[in-house]
């Protein structure tokens, strides 16, 4: 009996030989391409959890750098930037006030109003695509987001704005909640502006 | 401005030395070839407001800029 078992155990080694050869050569390759793999491959297996906040730091100084203080403590304090339109109906709409403006928000549509009255015009679904070709897995930091969106509008306002889907307000943003905004955008210019006169009473 | 990464240099250098405009040159043209808008923060001379300015050839670009942020192109979201 013992024999029998011996002599099987001995047929199972020898058939099984062949596929714990190939299954050890396969590994040892492995491991060999996984020590002389550069940086760049490590960095797409590898998540990085720390990646994307280190990203969203960085744009946010790119776009303090780029756009006025007034816009920069808008983003800071309220979450969005506000940019003026270029366009006026007439002559008489060229006065300190522009006709229409945008909000711009991160990873969200671009919202045109009327500053005059309130009144919410419609919402531009507009992205800027990863064109490097990773599946559109990744999209920009927000405050890139925003940085785009305003260099786009305040460069060539028109061919974003032809670029982007545009539909009532209501589709992806709540109206309700984009009139808090600018609500909260009104409250906070008038502290601002307060501030401000403050400030050149004391000089 | 990379998706996923948020800023990255390019290239950097000194255009007023003939390697290194080659090299930015060089660069900029790539960015434009993959698509890439690119666009220069500026003062408009006018209102005082910082705006952006796109540019769509190297020759294009202010000559006191220091720097040039190329971004993907807008598309309907």
């Amino acid at each position: 009996m013992l024999l029998a078992l011996l002599a099987l155990a001995l047929v199972t080694v020898v058939l099984a030989a062949p596929i714990v050869y190939r299954r050890a050569v396969r590994w040892h390759a492995e491991r060999a391409h996984r020590r002389t793999a550069g940086p760049g491959e490590l960095d797409i297996d590898l998540y990085d959890p720390g990646r994307e906040r280190r990203a969203e730091q960085r744009a946010r100084e790119l776009l303090r750098s780029c756009v006025n203080e007034e816009e920069w403590g808008m983003y800071r304090d309220l979450g969005f930037i506000r940019v003026a339109g270029r366009h006026a109906r007439r002559e008489l709409d060229r006065g300190a006030r522009p006709a229409y403006a945008y909000l711009v928000y991160p990873h969200k549509p671009i919202v045109a109003y009327v500053p005059e009255s309130g009144q919410l015009l419609s919402e531009y679904c507009v992205e800027f695509p990863d064109l490097t070709g990773g599946g559109g897995r990744h999209r920009l930091p927000a405050s890139d987001d925003v940085l785009a969106k305003w260099m786009a509008l305040t460069s060539d306002e028109d061919r974003v704005i032809r670029r982007a889907n545009m539909h009532l307000v209501g589709r992806q943003l709540d109206p309700a909640r984009v009139r808090r905004d600018l609500w909260r955008l009104a409250e906070w210019e008038r502290r601002r502006g307060n501030r401000e006169q403050v400030h050149h009473s004391q000089r | 401005m990379k998706p996923g990464h948020g800023e990255v240099l390019l290239a950097e250098g000194d255009p007023r030395v003939r390697e290194d405009e080659e090299k930015l040159i060089e660069e900029f043209r790539r960015q434009l070839d993959e698509g890439m808008w690119a666009a220069v923060p500026v003062q408009n001379p006018g209102s005082g407001r910082r705006e952006a300015q796109m540019v769509k050839q190297y020759a294009d670009i202010p000559p006191d800029s220091e720097r040039v942020i190329f971004f993907p192109r807008a598309s309907g979201g």
